[in-house]
């Protein structure tokens, strides 16, 4: 235990208080100095680096707009789109606090999207890194499970059909798929248990869960040190600051200057949040679809159902992945076991146990279902990122020192996930009306979309490898202003 | 700690009885940990009143006209009743080379005996379709699509079936799903039987045999 301190009886009030406490709870100051006050950033960041207080600043939003919530919505079949409705027309404030938490559930997304591609651009999953990310990701996960059944709450048609589509996902698994389906729902049908057990997942273990993550995420990031648009390592750099001797030279304390900074980035993040609250709450059918309007009714599926625009670049690799796509991933691997033939400088035991694996992939391919396929497409689209800080072989962490076409390439990738964000958000089938042009469907350019997907990340180790980076300075770029 | 005398501590010899002994309590915390998770695993799984709830449901068709469907709740589900018109029963033939399971021989949602034909009823009444309208792919209730001809999102030669909204599977009007659809089966045919000419008993075939 350290030393208990003796005080002047004559010192300020503040000191005596802050003596106190240091003498019974020393950790609260220790901490404080480690996370925030001596907490040494690098002095580089640029408007990137705001998602991630901003990410907090929504997960703040959504916990508390959530708590109100609860106080007047019922999990009941019978009850809980009347008590949305409640909520909206009849609770004084209601609207408000209901808008901030369905607006907070898009921006979310947006926040955490950015604040990943940030992640991608400067290469801040790469070594000592690897947990901050996979924790990132983990977070990532959770999130996407807490908003899937948060969005069925309100008990609207696209809420239940939905919910029943992704919960009949798992029924395509083999062997256990449809007892899984079973335990899910905990009826035959979604019905008022799945609404209990997802009201329950929502406000209580996912976000349990959620919290502890992004602690993890932000206790990891504190121990190796935040990454910087430049890539630069500065805890190897020189030391010395005018805060610290031992503090890197290129650091600055986290509070006040990030977390004064952070609040321009919290200001306008803010204007736009609320413009969106109260001027276009719905976001014309994006944020809070139309259909959902509807109260659920078990024997009428709406016209068209797409899930929110967050999941759909997930949900069109999953309808991307019809029989054809699975004869095209039969080929590929082929094709991936002959070039490992030719080309590999391997051991032939090596390569032998290659086409095995290929062969036994091919015929796996084609004994289960498409359907399951589809299903795995879409769960790999997510688990594959967690890989991501052994896919990038690159010379240069930071895409600023790469070689230029690599950029290129992050622009083809960026442009293909958009795109099929918005073929998953479009009715199956032609996308344009043109007879000549049906053989063009949604479908087709999801499937080229999702091998670009796929191809990005799984030849990684290859393409990152390729050109000539440039030459990487030893202190970060920064210029005063 | 760290001012301690190093010296002084010796590290006591492994004792292994102790070690076998932790192991074993270990193990047997482990199986009750084990123990203790069932009752919660297990109550994810349908309540004793949500099985009960499958209870077989009687329909009066005598005002179903040719051409018209009903829609009734069977489990919690859709099942339809279509009386089919001469015209509509006669293109179901010649379709086989088009479908991904024209005799509907696929396990994974069985036909009953009596429905394993080409207009999947039975023979009392074989106008007369009764199928779960629930799509084998991912769950979405089909829409009909009676007309005939081209339409967006079917085939020009469309001879009249349903279509899933969700992901674009098409079934012919026995409910037989086309070649080449997300989904792979046709729709599931409920265990059904005719109590009298007019009156539909969904959910239990075992009246008649």
């Amino acid at each position: 235990m350290a030393e208990f301190k003796e005080i002047s009886p004559n010192a300020p009030l503040g000191a005596k208080l802050h003596n106190w406490f240091d003498n019974r709870f020393p950790t609260l100051f220790a901490e404080y100095r480690k996370h925030m006050s001596e907490y040494y950033a690098p002095k580089n960041f640029n408007f990137w680096y705001f998602f991630g207080s901003l990410a907090m600043l929504v997960l703040a939003i959504q916990i508390v707009t959530g708590i109100f919530l609860v106080m007047h919505y019922k999990p009941d079949a019978a009850k809980a789109f009347e008590s949305v409705e409640y909520i909206m027309r009849d609770v004084p404030g209601g609207w408000f606090i209901r808008y901030m938490h369905s607006t907070g559930a898009s921006a979310f997304f947006v926040v955490v999207y950015l604040h990943m591609f940030r992640g991608l651009m400067y290469g801040s999953y790469r070594k000592p890194r690897e947990l901050v990310w996979i924790f990132g990701c983990a977070i990532f996960l959770a999130l996407m499970a807490e908003a899937f059944m948060g969005y069925l709450l309100p008990w609207g048609q696209m809420s239940y059909w939905g919910a029943q589509v992704i919960v009949n996902l798992f029924s395509a698994i083999p062997f256990i798929g449809p007892d899984l389906a079973l335990l899910i729902r905990g009826d035959y049908v979604v019905g008022d248990a799945t609404l209990n057990r997802f009201f329950s997942f929502h406000v209580i273990a996912v976000p349990l869960v959620l919290i502890g993550l992004v602690v993890a995420h932000l206790l990891a990031l504190h121990d190796v040190g935040s990454n910087n648009p430049d890539g630069i390592e500065i805890k190897k750099g020189p030391k010395g600051n005018r805060w610290s001797p031992d503090a890197p030279a290129d650091g600055i304390p986290f509070h006040p200057y990030y977390s004064v900074h952070d609040i321009v980035g919290v200001s306008v993040f803010l204007m736009a949040f609320f413009a969106v609250v109260f001027f276009a709450p719905e976001m014309g059918g994006y944020f809070l679809e139309y259909n959902n309007f509807i109260p659920a009714d078990p024997l009428v599926t709406p016209a068209h159902i797409a899930p929110v625009w967050y999941f759909t670049p997930f949900y069109s690799m999953l309808r991307a992945t019809t029989d054809l796509m699975v004869n095209v991933l039969c080929v590929i691997i082929a094709l991936a076991v002959v070039l490992g033939f030719v080309k590999c400088r391997c051991a032939t035991a090596f390569k032998i146990g290659a086409a095995v694996a290929g062969l036994v992939a091919i015929a796996l391919l084609k004994t289960f279902d498409a359907k399951f396929w589809g299903v795995v497409v879409m769960g790999g689209a997510v688990i594959i990122l967690f890989f991501l800080p052994w896919l990038d072989r690159s010379p240069a962490r930071s895409i600023r020192y790469r070689p230029d076409w690599h950029k290129w390439v992050y622009a083809v990738f960026v442009i293909w996930f958009l795109i099929l964000m918005v073929l998953g958000i479009m009715v199956p089938g032609p996308i344009f009306g043109t007879p000549s042009l049906a053989w063009l469907t949604n479908e087709l350019v999801a499937m080229v979309g999702t091998l670009f997907y796929f191809g990005f990340f799984l030849l990684m180790p290859w393409w990152s490898q390729l050109g000539t980076p440039k030459p990487v300075p030893d202190r970060v770029t920064f210029k005063p202003h | 700690m760290s001012d301690a005398p190093a010296s002084t501590f010796t590290p006591a010899p492994m004792d292994s009885s102790k070690r076998t002994w932790l192991i074993a309590s270990s193990c047997a915390g482990a199986a009750g940990a084990a123990a203790l998770a069932t009752p919660f695993v297990t109550s994810f799984a349908p309540s004793e009143r949500a099985k009960a709830a499958g209870a077989a449901v009687e329909v009066d068709i005598a005002s179903l006209k040719p051409g018209e469907k009903l829609t009734v709740e069977w489990r919690g589900k859709p099942v339809w009743i279509m009386r089919r018109t001469p015209e509509q029963m006669a293109t179901l033939k010649g379709l086989d080379g088009q479908l991904a399971d024209p005799n509907s021989e696929r396990t994974a949602f069985p036909t009953p005996d009596y429905a394993r034909n080409e207009a999947r009823a039975r023979q009392e009444h074989p106008e007369l379709l009764v199928v779960v309208g629930i799509c084998t792919h991912l769950g979405c209730s089909p829409v009909d699509k009676f007309q005939t001809g081209a339409q967006p999102s079917l085939p020009d030669d469309w001879k009249g079936g349903f279509f899933c909204p969700c992901h674009g599977s098409t079934f012919d009007l026995a409910g037989r799903v086309f070649k080449n659809k997300p989904a792979p089966d046709n729709l599931e045919v409920p265990p059904y039987a005719y109590l009298s000419d007019a009156r539909l008993l969904i959910g239990e075939d075992k009246k008649q045999g």
